[in-house]
């Protein structure tokens, strides 16, 4: 099973515009030959990440579907949204297409399951929805059957989704705050609506929808922890100027940090395209997020045994400082900064832990083509060692996370030894 | 039968320093380029693992990152009256295998040569007189000019990140350069290295001598640094395993840490590794290239047909690929005709120990790295007057130590006994407080008329191809330049302080199992007519105007200093003259 | 620990392999920079318990010589306990021992001393017949006694013979023979303690050669300042102790 794409990194859909439905847009207002349109449309399937889900790496068919799409409850193969009409939409109605989009009913009447982010791009206008499709209409029809539904009883029961959808989904269109300025009311448009972040980053409850009381918090998936994005100083993105998330989302580096993981792909296929200017509406949006009540804490009231940052330290001295430097604080481009870095200080160490017992390739952009990688330390750090050079990480030059546990290490080492990606 | 693959614009054999330079400049000239590499896809952080990467045994003294003998070496012999022997392992030299070539194991070392070194047989024939060269000796001027080389070496330096001082700088002499350099347009991308304390003793011992110290031009990067590519090095950090092994931290300049990041990343290239080329396929003219054959690791054929070939691999294969794709003629030493195999050279290097007073010195002579070191260059090239000497050529003095490594670096006095008690006081007293230096008189090896390569008629390698032989000595001139350098070095090995010297000029004949660098040059040389050369000035076949064969194979003799600026910078001269003259009009761009 | 030592090419969307079923290393690259996660290629820690390559009368024999070459004294533990006899072992029993990777297609023929070696003689062949060599010839001249058996003056007596090529060993160049097994003894005595010898960092420690570490960006401008870090080794870490 190739490029598996991981729900819910899913698909979502952005805009250009701020989100004012354009006078006299109907269903009658797709044109394939509105080069405009299309040209706009093209543009919000990049903001969308619509390729992450719908293109098969690889098979050079845009979004010819067949991904399979790997979820908690089994796995879920995206559908050829290409305009073949027997495999792919072509068939569909301007007004099918658009309530898949934004309500996610499917064209019989079925739901879509919610690895497709309807929840998210119910935000979206109708005119933003209809540019999508005016763009799909205009690229090559691909005959590819996919089945898309094979998981298991009983998620594999379609009619449940109308209750899923009763309890945690609130359909309707992005609404300006008019306390806000423009620009932020852009950010908050890309981010809740189209920019899908709390796909990744909003803790979920038992049946994978958001905890809206937690919104863009953090939240594990896929071997990786989508760190808190909120403002937290500690573990959001307090310490980032609204610059340096426009570098990172734009390079996939900036002077502290590098992507890799899951965001690594969101980067390539989506933000690294994205306008500055949304980029930055996104930045201010961000770092207006409280932290809620956790903000900026330090971790815990007991501080980490000595005896396991003493060996820590020594640790990351052997192993870590050549790249990191003594200090923690890396070499910009190349070496992420440990010294207050929001993803070594998450509450879930699930990230870090991967990055150390697996290594990790960041990723490469045009701006940042370097993509430095971590080497893997499994080989050689046992359990314990990756515990006290993690909790040391954690607790050194102002840092302050919870201390990580051998038993944290190996229930990481056997979840990363099960996943070949 | 081979498979034969989708057409390319070009076809590039070797993915070290020149194959990544030329598919980097020439996809980026909007052609679609293939590169076929021998070795193994290797890069920073799964090859190179900070964790083990430090490991002499394996990577210095089993040589795990090179070729294997085993998939193809050479014979060798002192001369024509002796059977050539296969080299079963490697001494002499060390040659690279995979992605980054021998940019991966190598120090970084990363000179320039000198203006005259470009015109070295008009240069020396004018200040000393025609008869002051040795009849035998075949040298000859590049048909170049340092000038001319000057842009692309400023560009090679700036794709890597020197880091160095500079000693002439648009003509104005610099404080603490290398007052002898070429005229360079810019500084040096970072600056120097810090130095140990026995690099900054050696310089303090120079210039009390009259000389005038500078550091080495080092890929070892002082800072860090991001090149006009975009891509980013790190700060070295003086492991002190830095040649024999790769690099994990970033910080030396290799095709991975500089180009390969980019040129991977573009959709006009591919690379194909553990393939290694056969041979170079011509049309019925046995004038123009069709391309490549070649053979992947499960012993597949493969035709890949393109317009232009480049050569980049290591010289001696350049040359064995042009004698197997019978490509120029072959070299005749009895008559002096034919130019492929001519004017084979490698270098002359010496040095000496130093042992100083361990209660005194302390020169923790492990932390170091590839390029460190405090040079001269008083006796380099034709900067000093060679009249009353009786030979011609010279190279740079350094503390250049590289490292202490156990096995490698534990010099011992020479009365010590080899095994025992009296063995190990004596590594014990002397490990940290012995200067030992076996590369620190860096000199040139000039061409001669017996000095060549051609197929060897007995030991083939694993397809059954013929090896190439390589036919090498020491000449007198050679061995008087390095018991002058030498000398020189020990006087200031004395200076620093040392308790003992032991000198160790090198001394005849050539001996393939002493690791003498890596720096192989000629064999397929450039010059300014196909009588005097194989390669025209722009690295051109003049038999096969569509081949370019990159590197210090080139070279029509060897300088100095070590090759790699030179041949980076030579890279880039090739390829701006493809880029701006070839592909316009594609022929011979000097009309013989 | 080797918990992720795999090449899965697979893994990476920038790699592919060859169409060729056999090709099983052959790739294109291309896309961007091929990764692999948790790709290493790490050594194996050698353990002492055992013999791989050498019977127990040659073990006897070589730990005896070992340990003559490098005596124990107060400058370290002698080469025996340093490990460097399991060293020269396990070597003998891996690629070493064969010449793996050496160039060893024939006619192999006797070249002049710049030629460099050309005996088709791989090490373990060459230690398995030098060794039994030894025993008789010290048969011969020490009363009986193997090697193993002999009193230091002995050892030492027959080590320096065989040095200077004065003790003869039937059907193998003694000089040779001390000439390997000198380099193989020193080899595992500085080599790191992975390999089996060097035990302890023993070797290390005496010379004051600290090891593995990777950044001395602190130590380079401290000239003629003796490096106080620990000693390490690849796995050799007895400062990480919890």
């Amino acid at each position: 099973m190739r490029d598996k794409k991981h729900w819910p990194l899913a698909c979502v859909f952005g805009t250009i515009a701020l989100c004012l439905p354009l006078a006299g847009a109907d269903a009658a207002g797709i044109d394939s030959q509105n080069f405009g349109q299309v040209e706009r449309g093209h543009y919000l399937t990049v903001v969308g990440d619509c390729a992450a889900c719908h293109t098969l790496p690889g098979s050079g068919h845009a979004f010819a579907g067949g991904r399979p799409i790997e979820t908690p409850f089994g796995t879920l193969f995206a559908p050829n949204i290409t305009p073949d009409p027997t495999t792919g939409i072509g068939a569909w109605t301007d007004d099918e297409f658009v309530n898949a989009l934004t309500k996610g009913t499917g064209r019989n009447g079925t739901r879509l399951y919610p690895a497709m982010p309807y929840t998210y791009y119910t935000r979206l206008t109708r005119d933003d929805a209809l540019a999508i499709r005016s763009y799909l209409n205009s690229i090559p029809a691909v005959d590819n059957p996919v089945q898309v539904d094979q998981l298991p009883f009983p998620f594999s029961m379609r009619w449940t989704l109308a209750v899923w959808d009763q309890l945690f989904f609130t359909p309707g269109t992005f609404h300006p705050d008019p306390n806000k300025s423009a620009e932020w009311n852009r950010g908050a448009y890309l981010a809740e609506g189209p920019g899908h972040c709390g796909m990744c980053h909003t803790p979920k409850n038992f049946l994978g929808a958001d905890e809206t009381s937690q919104k863009l918090q953090g939240y594990a998936l896929q071997g990786w922890f989508a760190p808190n994005i909120t403002d937290d100083a500690r573990r959001g993105l307090g310490g980032w100027s609204v610059d340096d998330i426009v570098a990172y989302l734009k390079t996939g580096h900036n002077k502290t940090s590098a992507a890799t993981g899951l965001m690594s792909e969101t980067l390539n296929l989506s933000t690294s395209k994205m306008s500055d200017e949304d980029l930055k509406a996104i930045a201010v949006y961000l770092k207006d997020q409280s932290a809620g009540g956790n903000a900026n804490k330090t971790a815990s009231a007991d501080p980490p045994d000595q005896a396991v940052m003493k060996a820590g330290a020594q640790i990351y001295a052997d192993e870590c400082a050549g790249c990191h430097a003594a200090d923690g604080k890396g070499e910009a481009r190349l070496f992420p900064s440990l010294n207050g870095s929001p993803v070594v200080q998450q509450t879930d160490p699930t990230t870090i832990l991967h990055v150390v017992l697996r290594g990790a390739l960041s990723v490469a952009t045009k701006p940042a083509p370097t993509a430095p990688a971590m080497p893997q330390f499994a080989w050689i750090l046992n359990d314990d060692e990756v515990a006290a050079v993690v909790t040391y990480i954690r607790n050194s030059w102002g840092n302050s996370a919870p201390p990580v546990t051998a038993s944290q290490v190996e229930k990481t080492r056997q979840m990363l030894l099960e996943r070949s990606d | 039968m081979a498979l034969k693959l989708p057409h390319k614009d070009v076809v590039i054999i070797g993915l070290g320093w020149t194959g990544s330079i030329l598919a980097n400049e020439l996809t980026d000239a909007g052609l679609d380029v293939i590169a076929i590499e021998r070795g193994p896809w290797r890069d920073t952080a799964t090859d190179f693992l900070i964790s083990y990467v430090q490991d002499e045994l394996r990577y210095r003294i089993q040589h795990e990152l090179f070729l294997r003998p085993s998939q193809i070496s050479v014979t060798f012999r002192n001369n024509g009256n002796q059977t050539a022997l296969p080299v079963r392992s490697w001494g002499a030299f060390m040659l690279g295998n995979g992605a980054g070539g021998a940019g991966v194991h190598w120090n970084a070392e990363t000179w320039r040569f000198l203006p005259t070194d470009f015109t070295l047989k008009s240069h020396l024939t004018q200040r000393y007189g025609a008869g002051f060269l040795p009849q035998d000796m075949t040298i000859q001027d590049w048909g170049i000019t340092y000038d001319q080389l000057e842009p692309h070496y400023d560009a090679f330096e700036y794709l890597c990140g020197t880091s160095g001082q500079a000693g002439n700088l648009k003509g104005a002499i610099q404080t603490g350069g290398n007052p002898f350099e070429g005229v360079r347009s810019r500084p040096y991308p970072t600056p120097p290295m810090k130095q140990g304390y026995g690099h900054t003793l050696f310089a303090q011992a120079a210039q009390e001598l009259g000389y005038k110290p500078f550091p080495q031009p080092s890929g070892n990067l002082s800072q860090s640094y991001t090149n006009p590519l975009g891509v980013t090095l790190g700060q070295c950090t003086y492991c002190g395993f830095c040649e024999w092994f790769g690099c994990a931290n970033y910080s030396k300049a290799t095709p991975q840490t500089t180009v390969l990041p980019v040129l991977l990343r573009k959709s006009n290239f591919e690379a194909r590794t553990e393939c290694e080329v056969m041979r170079i396929n011509l049309d019925s003219t046995g004038k123009r290239a069709t391309g490549v054959t070649f053979v992947d690791s499960s012993g597949t054929e493969f035709e890949q047909p393109a317009d232009l070939v480049l050569l980049c691999a290591f010289q001696l294969f350049n040359v064995q690929l042009l004698l197997m794709s019978g490509i120029g003629k072959l070299y005749d030493p009895n008559t002096g005709q034919g130019q492929i195999g001519r004017n084979f050279s490698h270098q002359t290097v010496s040095g000496g120990l130093g042992f100083f007073d361990k209660d005194k010195y302390n020169f923790n002579p492990f932390v170091s790295a590839g390029a460190i070191g405090m040079c001269i260059d008083e006796f380099n090239g034709d900067n000093f007057d060679h009249g009353p000497l009786g030979f011609v050529g010279g190279g740079y003095i350094g503390q250049v130590q590289t490292n202490g490594r156990p096995i490698e670096t534990t010099a011992v006095p020479p009365d010590t006994p080899a095994w025992g008690p009296k063995w190990k006081q004596a590594l014990r007293d002397n490990y940290l407080s012995t200067i030992n230096c076996g590369a620190a008189c860096h000199a040139s090896m000039y061409s001669y008329r017996d000095v060549y390569l051609d197929l060897d008629p007995t030991y083939k390698d694993r397809f059954g191809r013929p090896l190439l032989r390589m036919t090498i000595d020491f000449h007198d001139n050679e061995l008087k330049m390095s018991a002058y350098l030498t000398d020189k070095y020990a006087e200031i090995l004395q200076k620093m302080g040392a308790k003992q010297v032991v000198k160790q000029p090198r001394r005849g004949p050539y001996d393939v199992t002493a690791y003498q660098t890596s720096h192989l040059c000629g064999g397929a040389i450039m010059g300014t007519n196909p009588d005097n050369s194989a390669l025209n000035i722009y690295l051109q076949s003049w038999d096969v105007p569509n081949l370019f064969v990159q590197g210090a194979t080139a070279f029509p003799q060897n300088a100095g200093y070590n090759p790699t600026g030179t041949v980076g910078a030579l890279a880039f001269w090739s390829a701006h003259a493809i880029r701006t003259q070839y592909l316009k009009n594609p022929g011979p761009l000097v009309h013989a | 620990m080797l918990l992720i030592n795999r090449r899965q090419l697979l893994g990476s969307s920038a790699i592919a392999l060859l169409l060729s079923l056999q090709s099983a290393r052959a790739a294109i690259i291309k896309g961007g920079l091929p990764w692999i996660p948790g790709a290493a290629d790490p050594p194996t820690r050698v353990t002492p318990d055992g013999w791989q390559f050498f019977n127990a009368q040659e073990a006897a024999a070589v730990e005896a010589f070992v340990d003559r070459l490098i005596p124990a004294d107060e400058l370290s533990p002698g080469g025996k306990d340093c490990g460097c006899a399991v060293f020269i072992d396990r070597q003998l029993a891996g690629p070493y021992g064969r010449f793996a990777g050496y160039y060893m297609s024939g006619p192999f023929q006797e070249g002049t001393k710049q030629q460099g070696p050309q005996s088709p003689i791989t090490p373990a062949q060459h230690y398995r017949k030098a060794l039994a060599a030894l025993d008789a010839a010290c048969r011969d001249k020490f009363g009986g006694k193997v090697f193993a058996d002999l009193n230091d003056a002995q050892k030492d007596e027959a080590i320096g013979g065989l040095e200077h090529g004065t003790f003869k060993l039937g059907g193998t160049d003694s000089q040779e023979f001390f000439k390997l097994i000198l380099k193989d003894t020193q080899n595992g005595f500085l080599a790191d303690p992975i390999y089996g010898g060097n035990r302890d960092l023993a070797a290390w420690k005496m010379i004051g050669f600290p090891g593995t570490h990777y950044d001395y960006r602190a130590w380079i401008d401290r000239h003629n300042q003796r490096v106080t870090l620990p000693a390490i080794g690849i796995a050799d870490h007895p400062n990480w102790s919890l």
